[in-house]
């Protein structure tokens, strides 16, 4: 199905932007500070500009970042949708049965932690 | 260095991208009858044209909690269908947030390739932290709701499926 096609590309866009620690480091500096200049940015990284710009690209093409000029400036937004999107629609779904399974898990440790010593060997 | 810069981007920027017309997303953004489907579930009546009014009316779940009638307020700057929205937006539910005063809100609807429009909601909070920290999902522990992200992403699961998210 064509619809399920297109949101299936986009989140890969999303998880292969993620799966990169200087692209989560520059999605959280953003969080902590947002509209920052890729001059800010680069100031907290051992990296080219290049290589940042490469990364930004990255982040922008996915959605995550999303630019806007200020006078001569150009900003970067953090847009957390996408993230939002991949959460109501991949990790709500599973977090019922992860919950009850880890709960599960739980009991069951806590139960053989009752056991007498001798009989566990 | 980035002092002066610091202080004054209070600016937040969201963006999603819909498999809808442009057309549907600004229905959906200002027909009462689509905007009490998603996010809040508020109702909201806007009269579409510079000075009109706008108001986002407390739905029954959210009056149960006390909040009242008129949740959100504001008054239309801009208004270019199905492109354009500029509105100012006060937030009535909290006396902190109200006593913020009025925040500008833009919403830009743009066709994009295969029948997806891309729909990008800037909202401008200088002078408002409560507010800000309310839109940006900040306070969904408190129940809250996640703001603009969780909105959108609500928006964008019902005009692709004509349903909610669970939940």
């Amino acid at each position: 199905m064509v619809t399920y096609y297109v949101d299936v590309a986009d989140d890969d866009r999303v998880f292969k932007a993620l799966a990169d620690p200087t692209r989560r480091f520059l999605l959280d500096r953003l969080y902590a500070r947002d509209g920052r200049t890729l001059t800010e940015l680069e100031s907290e990284l051992a990296m080219t500009r290049f290589g940042v710009m490469k990364h930004l690209r990255v982040l922008e093409g996915a959605g995550l970042v999303v630019t806007r000029r200020s006078g001569r400036e150009k900003l970067h937004f953090l847009n957390p949708v996408p993230i939002r999107v991949i959460h109501d629609r991949w990790i709500d779904k599973y977090r019922e049965r992860r919950a009850s399974a880890l709960a599960e898990l739980k009991n069951e440790l806590e139960r053989q932690a009752w056991q007498p010593r001798t009989r566990r060997k | 260095m980035a002092t002066a810069n610091e202080a004054k981007v209070t600016t937040q920027v969201y963006r999603v991208y819909i498999k809808a017309t442009p057309q549907a997303v600004w229905d959906a953004i200002t027909k009462p009858e689509w905007t009490e489907r998603y996010g809040y579930g508020a109702r909201t009546e806007v009269d579409l044209r510079p000075g009109g009014a706008f108001r986002g009316l407390s739905s029954a779940a959210m009056r149960s909690h006390g909040a009242p009638e008129v949740a959100v307020d504001g008054q239309v700057i801009e208004a270019d269908p199905p492109r354009k929205l500029v509105q100012t937006w006060r937030m009535l539910m909290d006396a902190q947030m109200a006593g913020e005063g009025f925040t500008r809100l833009t919403y830009e609807i743009e066709e994009g390739k295969g029948g997806v429009t891309k729909l990008t909601v800037t909202h401008e909070l200088e002078g408002a932290p409560s507010l800000a920290a309310l839109v940006a999902g900040k306070l969904e522990p408190t129940g809250a709701g996640g703001g603009w992200s969780w909105v959108l992403s609500d928006l964008k699961t019902l005009l692709e499926t004509g349903a909610r998210l669970e939940g």
